[in-house]
């Protein structure tokens, strides 16, 4: 309600100031509503085969769809003989926002950096060059690999030969901390990607599981066991100072940190019901997050702006759902698709998330839940699930 | 910590009473409470110097489930494995519960009987999920649900220290199916009976 207000006073001033100098408004930002939102509308022409390709789907789950040029809000043009050469214009008041030659890389890494470039010159952040981890199913094991976010360039990270699971990057890292069985009980590891050095961070009896790194990277959220039922604990990066945040008799799980790095977010029971949870980082009472009209919410993440937690509804399937981090909207949730633990990605409006098959196997898929413009990540094959995005 | 319920039950046994007397003093006839004067001056609580403060060392009271302590430091991989000797005994859960079934009470008494008989012997409980939570929770699920098991040895007089948990959400399934038949064979904990090496 009250960002809808600023909102309206925001733009009724800029029309204002506009009025005055006599300008035509060219770029009204939206109010975004998930599940709810118009596309916006944006026409390619020039561009052919994998650049095409590649382009409409780095623009397509951020929120864009594609029209002829009479519609569009946008005109990108190109070529893509060899290298990359793209324009972009804004197509009401001619305006170019982007026009750039690429060279370097692949055509494919090019075609990245113009979406970038394009999405980065409408005022959002980009994610066309980031990527993300998963767990992979191999026979009745399971593995961690790293993708770029569109199912691109899939590497192997673990070769433990037992379940490893839960991964999770260090923000700003090339690093994953992850949980693996490797010595038989589920220990929590650090890996850096960079030089694959593998180490355990926490091995205490009992669960080990679901390590989540503060957005500053200094301190890591989790579940342990240890103290007699599974609990919500933070310690520093270099696994000093552990303290126990939750106390309870019933099972925690899915840690994740406010951006500001103030709340630990996780899910858990109040009153005999499944509710999520926050509860200061430092330690302190535990309290509830509105979740109205999502009962049984799971595997929480907080959005990196600050204003949306996503979460899994478990009713008789799965549905991602999504509800104002600060209690907004009388903590009324919105159930956007069918699908469980999702991740955002850093423009905060982007998520990737599993979805089961008929057949069994689970596929990645990315979501905007502004447009709920959704697509599989159909490059990774095999059955994968647990992504978490790089940010 | 003892005396807010002590108070409570007070003001409790003072109401009832309060209230007999009422029903006896009305049969006889009204006498209105709380209408004195005088000595007593409006009724209204004032405090009086010279008290002594009442302090009641020692009798904190620190209740912990049985069983409930924290998890076996020991590592079960260091241990000879005998998954078959207590294989008959797996116990099965309702969907999305920890609570030990009546119905496999007799297994629990039964695990409990062997290691009473072997005190070398140590457990590992391995609890496992059906395929219908997510993944992190339950992996925690599972956990509960061995941590659950383990206090119900705990209560037949096992100490926990000999009982290690493992998890593994519903990453093992016993039966790889779809529907209630397959799930109800997965929502487990199996018995690892441990030997020294």
């Amino acid at each position: 309600m009250l960002k809808n207000v600023s909102f309206v006073v925001f733009s009724l001033a800029t029309c204002a100031s506009a009025l005055c100098q006599g300008d035509r408004i060219t770029v009204i930002k939206e109010a975004l509503r998930p599940g709810d939102t118009e596309p916006v509308w944006v026409n390619i022409s020039g561009l052919t085969g994998e650049a095409l390709e590649t382009l409409e789907f780095d623009l397509y789950v951020q929120g864009f769809n594609f029209t002829n040029a009479a519609n569009a809000q946008y005109l990108i043009s190109g070529s893509n003989n060899g290298n990359l050469q793209a324009r972009a214009i804004d197509a009401i008041n001619k305006n170019t926002l982007v026009g750039r030659a690429y060279s370097g890389a692949s055509l494919r890494r090019q075609v990245h950096a113009f979406a970038d470039d394009f999405v980065q010159a409408l005022g959002r952040k980009g994610i066309a060059r980031t990527m993300i981890a998963f767990k992979t199913e191999v026979g009745r094991n399971s593995e961690i690999r790293v993708a770029d976010f569109d199912g691109a360039n899939v590497q192997q990270v673990t070769r433990d030969n037992t379940i490893v699971a839960a991964p999770a990057w260090v923000p700003g890292r090339f690093a994953l901390f992850y949980t693996s069985y490797r010595l038989g009980n589920p220990n929590i590891f650090h890996h850096d990607l960079a030089t694959g050095r593998q180490t355990v961070f926490a091995k205490y009896s009992g669960l080990n599981t679901s390590a989540a790194v503060s957005p500053d990277g200094r301190r890591v959220a989790m579940i342990l066991s240890k103290g007699g039922s599974p609990d919500v604990y933070v310690c520093n990066i270099d696994g000093s100072d552990l303290k126990r945040l939750t106390e309870t008799r019933e099972d925690e799980s899915s840690p994740c940190w406010s951006p500001d790095g103030q709340w630990i977010c996780f899910a858990g029971k109040i009153n005999e019901r499944r509710a999520l949870l926050r509860v200061p980082a430092n330690g302190g009472p535990v309290q509830r997050i509105a979740t109205v009209g999502a009962g049984n919410p799971t595997e929480p993440d907080w959005s990196p702006d600050g204003q949306w937690i996503v979460f899994t509804r478990q009713s008789r399937d799965f549905e991602i759902c999504i509800v104002p981090a600060n209690g907004g909207r009388g903590g009324d949730a919105t159930i956007l698709v069918s699908g469980e633990d999702p991740s955002w990605a850093p423009n905060s409006r982007t998520i990737v998330f599993t979805r089961r098959q008929g057949d069994g196997r689970r596929v990645l898929y990315l979501l905007d839940v502004f447009t709920k413009q959704i697509k599989d990540v159909a490059r990774i094959s095999g059955s994968n699930s647990q992504p978490s995005w790089a940010r | 910590m003892n005396f807010p319920k002590f108070s409570t039950l007070a003001v409790v046994l003072m109401a009832l009473s309060l209230a007999a007397t009422g029903c006896k003093t009305r049969k006889i006839g009204p006498t209105p409470l709380g209408s004195r004067s005088g000595a007593y001056g409006d009724g209204r609580p004032t405090e009086l110097s010279g008290g002594i403060p009442i302090g009641r060392p020692g009798e904190e009271v620190w209740p912990v489930e049985i069983g409930g302590g924290p998890t076996a430091s020991f590592d079960p991989d260091q241990m000879h494995q005998d998954r078959a000797a207590l294989a008959a005994h797996t116990v099965y859960f309702d969907y999305d519960s920890s609570a030990v079934r009546p119905g496999d009470e007799a297994k629990v008494d039964a695990v409990a009987a062997v290691l009473a008989s072997d005190l070398s012997a140590k457990l590992l409980i391995e609890g496992h999920c059906d395929e219908r939570g997510t993944e992190e929770y339950n992996r925690s699920l599972g956990e509960r649900r061995a941590l659950a098991v383990r206090q119900a040895l705990a209560m037949r007089g096992v100490d926990p220290a000999r009982v290690a948990t493992r998890s593994y959400g519903e990453d093992r399934p016993a039966d790889p199916g779809y529907g209630e038949a397959a799930w109800s064979r997965n929502r487990r904990a199996e018995f690892v009976l441990l030997h020294p090496q």
